[in-house]
């Protein structure tokens, strides 16, 4: 992109500058370290010029947005054409109260759903499991049966909405009672949009809400991606996510590095079902954290996307030109938002929120500034969603595709950020893939080591929290600041709901389908379509769980400290 | 004996958990008194059939442990467990990581597992430990399972209190048999492989009999290599069974030859260490002992003639008398 | 053996809630600073929690929630430790815990609560200090 004339004219008036206009800036006035670094462990220059990109190539390690390989973005018109997705992750207490927080948010402007779900519906476990006691309805909805999934979206219109579920282990039971609800509000199948989570592998090493032991939570996994490509043409069957694997502790490249794996285990999982990848490729999306380091974020999702386009180009031989698309939903990091002095969060979250966009996510959740206190309380999760509308219609940045490429920082950053997630995946590849990485703790230990290293440069005052280890405060405004709190309550009626359920359903019928998914699971068929029966004859979650517990065993972690 | 001792030792008879516990602390902590408790529990000790369990890190021995003592405890057998882990050598802190893959069995008031670190101290954990067995061992435990990571010389000493040692490991983790110390191999009785179900399992198998050949020439019981896939559990009852085998082996015949050389080794070295200490105390003593460290300092004498000089002093005086 | 005391000290997890990024990091840094840990792992019911505090025979119990139950699975937990005449053991815990729980748990025999950005030598301190001299 640049002449080599031109590059060799400006390498000479570095040294010069370095030579004359540098030393004296620094004897008066030192640089504040003496390295500078960012998670990711690059080491940041002091100044960036056509030296550090001299080899990039606009037309194939940019191209245009909507072109191969979208580094720019994944559609040509990107916000000018449509904006990102508002989508504020929600969810506590019974059925009715998540209802009503939907349809809150939906009348402040929020443009998709996305449940969070309790504890124990996570673990596959009904509201009334002994193992339930005290955590009903507390870090999310409960869910037990196809009843509090009507309840959930009582009065919202399943073909004009579009709802992603943080939803892993037991993400087929799930799907099938949104598929039921909808054939009750009569939207075809075809129409249901949305996304499941999904994403079991990120489970054994980050998120660790896993039921059965990976091959078989695999299975499900694909059962749902070959179900969905056949059946669900509008639905997300999967979210690769990186968010937990960084909020764990890994640091940028390795959420990157780990996430791609994962994906390229999903393809792989899937053709082996018999199917092409360019029927089910089109669908898969990816989930990412923001967190604090602007440009090191920024430089992170675009080459991601780049990335992903040419291991599906290259690895998969993807024809279609949607397979190559890697469309993402970002959340703002919730473990960099702080207990001490809440409202400074809303600032971060801004940062945070910023570089998604500067990123170019199709989808963003914005935390609360409440985030380390408790669940989002109203004001706050107002603030968040105030958040992304400012950003996109006051600040411009929204007007322009890709604002920052040809920044020679973010693009040398890029190519690092690329470079060194390549690494990664040699490096995982010739470990034998994915299972053996697991079972050799590789993830775990990597998390584990990035997230002391960063608790210690905390410590050491290296890396500065403002209002943790630096700009304290004596008196914390904490008292004045209104939290949500879970009527315990919530807990009792979960129960006597689920107690009548029971009572007044057809239990035999309940039974034989339980038998059947029991056989079919025996048999290694696409458990979907069962799933489906067994949820419209209301059988409970934890019960369908069961049978399939029954037969997968249940997973024990391998812990590194 | 103390009464407060000798009532910790009672309950510790009728199988008192918090008993044990403290018992074990004590053993771990005070030379003194842990040494009457465990002479007081001794003789009700012997009921026991104790199992090593070592094995490089990463071969499973925790989740192999955890379906051995659920496969115990589902044929009626009381288990106790004893794992020990590594104390850092610079900090002195330790991570003690085996119980987490049984903490499932927690709640059985049949089972007992305690987690011990090395601490560093030459020759003590391995006595620590086998104070520990002699603890649950009168408490009433059938069997009792002590599990090293076999890394170095005081794992091959803990493992030595096993009554049937059984070495476990999982292919692809490097060079089988140099991961562990010439040591362990010697005085295995039971090679297992486990994540049997990973690719070159079969050849660790092959390597390790292999191996064997060359050093059970004549021996009286020759070691199975077992295959195990410990997540699943299989392989699990061949391995007891093969358990169960040796210990009825060491009942009889051969068997029993070893036991009595390995109460004798045992004798020799409480006596040896007796010996020592008592010797070194009094030679401590003498005035020729700080004559010959100035010399020592002073580059006069090498250490080992001047240790000839003090014993040739000692051992003259004897048969003087 | 005759060597020096160490503080032995359990690391838990009660409850289903799967964070334990500040659980591990407690755990290691406890480790560095010279004491013995034990970490349970997740998703521990207060039972499984109690009989390892015995039969490990810690001094100090360290309980991490970040899922809001506390207030549920807490007070069970001292409750057994009651019943097992643990009360001697030092118990501290940290996570998500709203500052007005907080006293209601001290009540309880629970120590110091920890909150998020709290320092690891706060901890390791207030573990040193407090850890009980046993026999």
């Amino acid at each position: 992109m640049f002449k080599k004339e031109k590059l060799e004219e400006i390498a000479e008036n570095e040294e010069r500058w370095k030579q004359t206009t540098l030393p004296k800036w620094l004897s008066t006035r030192p640089e504040r370290k003496p390295v500078f670094k960012n998670t990711s462990d690059f080491e940041i220059k002091r100044v960036y010029t056509p030296l550090d990109v001299a080899n990039l190539d606009y037309i194939r390690d940019l191209g245009f947005p909507g072109e191969y390989p979208f580094t720019r973005g994944v559609h040509a018109t990107m916000y000018r054409g449509r904006l990102w997705t508002m989508r504020q992750f929600s969810g506590f207490g019974t059925a009715e109260q998540t209802n009503r927080r939907f349809k809150y948010l939906l009348k402040e402007g929020e443009t998709g759903l996305s449940i969070a779900f309790d504890y124990p519906t996570i673990m596959g476990y009904d509201s009334d499991h002994p193992i339930a006691k005290g955590e009903v309805g507390r870090c999310g909805v409960a869910v037990s049966s196809l009843k509090d999934m009507e309840v959930l979206f009582d009065g919202i219109p399943l073909d004009k909405v579009t709802t992603s579920m943080t939803i892993n282990g037991p993400a087929a039971m799930l799907l099938a009672m949104y598929v039921a609800v909808g054939d009750k509000q009569a939207v075809p199948r075809e129409k249901l949009g949305g996304t499941t989570q999904n994403d079991m592998l990120k489970e054994f090493f980050a998120q660790k809400l896993c039921i059965f032991p990976p091959r078989p939570s695999v299975k499900l996994v694909t059962d749902i991606i070959e179900y969905c490509a056949r059946y669900l043409p509008k639905w997300n069957p999967i979210s690769i996510s990186g968010y937990h694997i960084r909020e764990a502790g890994a640091n940028a490249v390795q959420e990157l590095a780990f996430t791609l794996y994962d994906g390229i285990t999903y393809v792989e999982s899937t053709l082996e079902r018999g199917l092409k990848v360019d029927d089910f490729a089109p669908r898969l999306s990816f989930f990412f954290a923001s967190h604090n380091d602007f440009f090191e974020e920024i430089a992170k999702f675009r080459a991601a996307r780049r990335l992903w386009a040419k291991i599906m180009k290259e690895r998969f031989h993807a024809k279609n030109p949607r397979s190559l698309w890697m469309r993402m939903h970002v959340q703002t990091s919730g473990c960099t938002l702080t207990a001490q002095q809440p409202l400074n969060n809303i600032i971060r979250v801004t940062i945070q929120a910023l570089a998604a966009v500067l990123g170019g996510t199709q989808s963003l959740h914005t935390n609360s500034f409440d985030e380390a206190l408790a669940l989002p309380s109203e004001l706050a999760v107002r603030v968040a969603l105030r958040t992304q509308q400012i950003i996109a219609h006051e600040s411009g940045v929204a007007d322009t595709i890709d604002p920052l490429a040809g920044s020679y920082y973010v693009e040398a950053l890029t190519n690092e950020m690329e470079e060194k997630a390549m690494e990664y995946i040699q490096k995982i590849d010739d470990m034998g893939g994915i299972y053996a990485a697991i079972e050799k703790g590789f993830f775990q230990r990597e998390i584990a080591n990035s997230a002391y290293r960063y608790q210690t440069e905390i410590e050491r005052k290296e890396r500065i929290i403002v209002g943790v280890n630096e700009y304290k405060v004596e008196e914390e405004e904490t008292e004045t600041i209104p939290i949500l709190r879970i009527d315990p309550k919530v807990e009792e009626e979960q129960i006597i709901r689920l107690q009548k359920l029971r009572r007044e359903r057809d239990n035999r019928k309940v039974k034989q389908v339980l038998e059947k998914l029991h056989y079919a699971a025996e048999k290694n068929e696409n458990l979907m379509p069962i799933i489906i029966e067994a949820v419209k004859a209301y059988a409970t979650l934890g019960e369908i769980c069961d049978v399939l517990r029954a037969i997968y065993g249940e997973y024990k972690e391998l812990v590194i400290i | 004996m103390t009464s407060t001792l000798k009532q910790l030792a009672c309950s510790i008879l009728t199988g008192d958990r918090r008993s044990i516990a403290r018992a074990i602390t004590l053993i771990e902590n005070n030379g003194e008194k842990a040494r009457k408790l465990v002479a007081f529990l001794y003789p009700h000790t012997g009921k026991a059939h104790i199992i090593g369990v070592t094995g490089p890190g990463g071969s499973g021995k925790s989740t192999l442990i955890e379906k051995l003592v659920s496969e115990f405890r589902r044929r009626g057998k009381t288990v106790g467990v004893v794992a020990t882990d590594p104390s850092s050598p610079f900090t002195g802190g330790a991570f003690l990581g085996d119980r987490i893959r049984m903490q499932r069995l927690a709640t059985d008031e049949d089972v007992f597992i305690r987690s011990m670190a090395t601490r560093n101290v030459p020759g003590g954990i391995a006595k620590a430990t086998k104070d520990a067995v002699t603890v649950l061992d009168a408490a009433g435990k059938d069997i009792i399972i002590v599990e090293t990571v076999g890394a170095g010389q005081a794992e091959v000493d803990i493992i030595k209190v096993a009554h049937t040692i059984v070495v476990v490991f999982a292919p692809g983790l490097g060079d089988e048999i140099q991961a562990i110390k010439a040591g362990i191999m010697e005085i295995a009785d039971i090679f297992v492989v486990n994540k049997a179900d990973l690719e070159n399992a079969d050849k660790a198998v092959i390597d390790i009999k292999a191996s064997l050949e060359l050093n059970t020439q004549g021996k009286a019981w020759k070691p199975p290599v077992l295959k195990t896939v410990a997540l699943t559990g299989e392989g699990i009852e061949q391995l007891i069974n093969e358990i169960l085998q040796h210990k009825a082996f060491l009942e009889k015949g051969a068997g029993v030859h070893k036991r009595r050389k390995k109460v004798e080794t045992e004798l020799v070295e409480a006596i040896k260490e007796k010996v020592a200490n008592l010797i070194v105390e009094n030679l401590k003593k003498e005035k020729a002992f700080e004559k010959l460290v100035e010399e020592i300092l002073n580059r006069k004498i090498d250490p080992y003639s001047a240790a000839s000089k003090l014993i040739a002093e000692l051992t003259s005086s004897w048969k003087g008398d | 053996m005759v060597s020096e005391r160490k503080i032995r000290v359990l690391i838990a997890k009660p409850g289903l809630d799967s964070h334990d990024r500040g659980a591990k990091i407690v755990a290691r840094a406890l480790r560095d600073a010279g004491m013995e840990v034990i970490y349970t792992g997740l998703r521990q019911t207060p039972e499984q929690i109690v009989e390892t505090v015995l039969q490990e025979d810690v001094d100090v119990l360290g309980l991490s929630i970040l899922s809001g139950a506390h207030m549920t699975l807490f007070p069970r937990i001292m409750e057994l430790m009651k019943k097992n005449g643990l009360t001697d053991v030092l118990v501290f815990a940290g996570g998500i815990i709203p500052e007005e729980d907080m006293p209601k748990l001290k009540k309880l025999g629970i120590k110091e609560i920890f909150g998020p950005g709290t320092p690891l030598e706060t901890i390791i301190d207030f573990v040193r200090k407090n850890a009980p001299r046993r026999m």
